[in-house]
């Protein structure tokens, strides 16, 4: 499983690494430390880091496919989206 | 409502994508999510999927995570034609074909530029070839040079205190490796942050047991009778052994594919407008090709317009999504790039984060926390408005600085914060190294001609 930490966002809560220890560890104060490429035996422990982080810094594939708003089949009809 | 050009390509478009990591995912990923049903074709020269560089220099080094385990995580599918392990060598921009190394001619209608930088090399290549000698930029360098740690070495020498220099200094010490770093300016990341905040990552370098060497440059490298590097002589006419030595001499941007076809691209970068589109060599902005990440450089309204070159992942994510949404709208949709730079880095155990565009700072302001502490907030002023702000494990305050950035707030900030302390009340110089001296490549680039801007000048960091 691949994930990926916006570490601009990241505000260093530690709430990741309460959750999902064998994945995320702080690093001195602030500083985070995750793996990249997490055991497949750890998604569900990430799934819920993810989902706690407060400021929604953490991407990992696949969980993440509801939060693109208007992700559906590529409709191609209706041009001039102005969303985003 | 009539059938548009955009609906068209929307419906049975060619969109090609030239540099296939970062930014160029991530745009790709906006086009399919904006409804971009044609043919989406992304050429990458490595051989790999996109993968994140950021953990090459810090989690791989210290052995915690795999070089060859950093596959950047998707948003969602992107059904892309993937040609991956081959370059494009050519642009006709005429026929809108991109040709390939391997001869192939790929036609697009619309193209998205994002071939990024690569590490600047040692500058005599026989010496760059001794074994022991690394760059790192790609996977298979950090593969090697976690490699070479781990096996030991007496001593590593780092040229170039630059970030990427300082976070490889940072993970020797941490795993007990004998390091010197050799900076020809006067302090680590002195282009990126100015001397004030140089002196502080000097000091941090020294207490964590670095041997910091500044005002100094390696003259050349010497290899024994097998081929692998044992010594750097220095200009002040020492000698240093060591066994492996890591070039950290900044960037060269991966324009060169693009010579001769008439696009405005060269070794400063691809001029684009703020809306991502590139220009050709004329100066006339091209309705079809378009530019993202650290191979773009692009005006910036909150910093005079001044052509920005950013090498940060931030920046790539956001340009990326901004030129693919620009991709997929009429003219009137489209918007901006107006990103504000943000940047992280992690050594020595401290959280280095910044805003803005410090380097375009005179002055600086430690607004919270102590330099000695290592925990502060520094925050860069520049004609009376603030431009910039960095914090050492102090990232919290970073976002409110990024809006009075954004607002053009005055500096210094006509407010006290909390935690000032004593060498916080007033303003000093910020210290920057005379943007004609080249020290090590900074991570921000400021270039182009604004007649009211006489201090910061056209500047291309320059070979070692
Ligand atoms: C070791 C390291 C540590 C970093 N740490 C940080 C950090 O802490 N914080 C931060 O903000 N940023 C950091 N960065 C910077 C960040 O990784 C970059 O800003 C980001 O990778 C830029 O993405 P990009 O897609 O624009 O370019 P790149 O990632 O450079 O990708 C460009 C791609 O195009 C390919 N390419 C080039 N020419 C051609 C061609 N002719 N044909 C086909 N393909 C081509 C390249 O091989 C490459 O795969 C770091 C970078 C490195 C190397
Ligand atoms: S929970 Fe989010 S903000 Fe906190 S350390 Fe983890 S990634 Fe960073």
């Amino acid at each position: 499983m691949r994930l990926v930490v916006d570490l601009n966002r990241c505000q260093g809560y530690a709430q990741c690494a309460f959750l999902a220890p064998d994945v995320f560890a702080m690093h001195g104060d602030e500083g985070l430390l995750y793996d990249p490429q997490a055991e497949e035996a750890q998604r569900e422990r990430v799934a819920q880091a993810a989902a706690a982080c407060p400021v929604q810094a953490i991407l990992v594939d696949d969980l993440d496919r509801v939060a693109t708003s208007s992700a559906t089949a590529p409709s191609g009809a209706g041009g001039g989206t102005s969303d985003g | 409502m009539a059938d548009t050009a955009l609906d068209q390509l929307k419906r049975s478009g060619r969109i090609v994508v030239v540099g296939a990591s970062l930014a160029g995912l991530r745009a790709a990923e906006v086009m399919r999510e904006k409804g971009f049903a044609g043919s989406l074709t992304l050429i990458g020269d490595e051989p790999h999927e996109p993968y994140d560089r950021p953990p090459l220099s810090k989690q791989v080094l210290l052995g915690k995570a795999d070089a060859e385990r950093t596959l950047l995580p998707r948003r969602r599918d992107i059904d892309a034609a993937w040609r991956l392990g081959v370059a494009a060598t050519g642009l006709d921009m005429a026929a809108r074909t991109v040709k390939l190394a391997d001869g192939e001619e790929v036609p697009y209608d619309r193209l998205l530029i994002a071939t990024g930088v690569r590490a600047r090399p040692w500058p005599n290549e026989v010496e760059a070839e001794l074994a022991g000698v690394f760059t790192l930029r790609t996977r298979e360098d950090g593969a090697g040079l976690a490699r070479a740690l781990a096996a030991g070495p007496r001593r590593v020498l780092v040229i170039g205190a630059g970030f990427t220099g300082s976070e490889i200094a940072s993970a020797c010490r941490e795993r007990g490796l004998e390091v010197t770093v050799a900076e020809r300016g006067n302090g680590p990341l002195v282009g990126a942050l100015g001397g004030v905040i140089g002196a502080v990552a000097a000091e941090l370098q020294r207490e964590n047991g670095v041997d910091l060497r500044t005002g100094i440059s390696v003259t050349a490298l010497e290899g024994d009778s097998t081929g692998r590097v044992r010594a750097a002589h220095l200009s002040d006419g020492t000698t240093l052994e060591c066994d492996v030595v890591v070039v950290g001499l900044g960037a060269q941007r991966n324009t060169e594919w693009l010579a001769g076809s008439g696009l405005g691209a060269g070794p400063r970068g691809i001029a684009c407008d703020a809306g991502c589109r590139a220009f050709d060599l004329r100066g006339i902005v091209t309705d079809d090709i378009y530019v993202a990440g650290d191979v773009a450089r692009s005006p910036h309204a909150l910093f005079g317009y001044q052509f920005l070159s950013l090498e940060h992942w931030g920046n790539a994510v956001a340009q990326a999504e901004t030129a693919a949404h620009n991709m997929m709208s009429e003219s009137t949709d489209r918007r901006p790039h107006l990103w504000v730079p943000a940047f992280w880095s992690s050594q020595f155990g401290v959280n280095i984060k910044s805003v803005g565009v410090p380097s375009m700072g005179t002055e600086i302001m430690i607004t919270q926390g102590s330099r000695s502490e290592r925990r502060f907030t520094g925050v860069y002023g520049y004609q009376g408005r603030v431009i910039g702000a960095v914090t050492f494990d102090n990232g919290r305050w970073l976002q409110f600085y990024e809006k009075q950035i954004e607002s053009t707030a005055p500096f210094p900030p006509p407010f006290t914060t909390v935690d000032r302390r004593p060498d916080g009340q007033r303003p000093i110089p910020a210290d920057f190294p005379d943007p004609s001296v080249p020290t090590h490549g900074p991570t921000i680039t400021l270039s182009g001609y604004s007649p009211a801007e006489r201090r910061i000048a056209t500047f291309t960091p320059a070979g070692h």
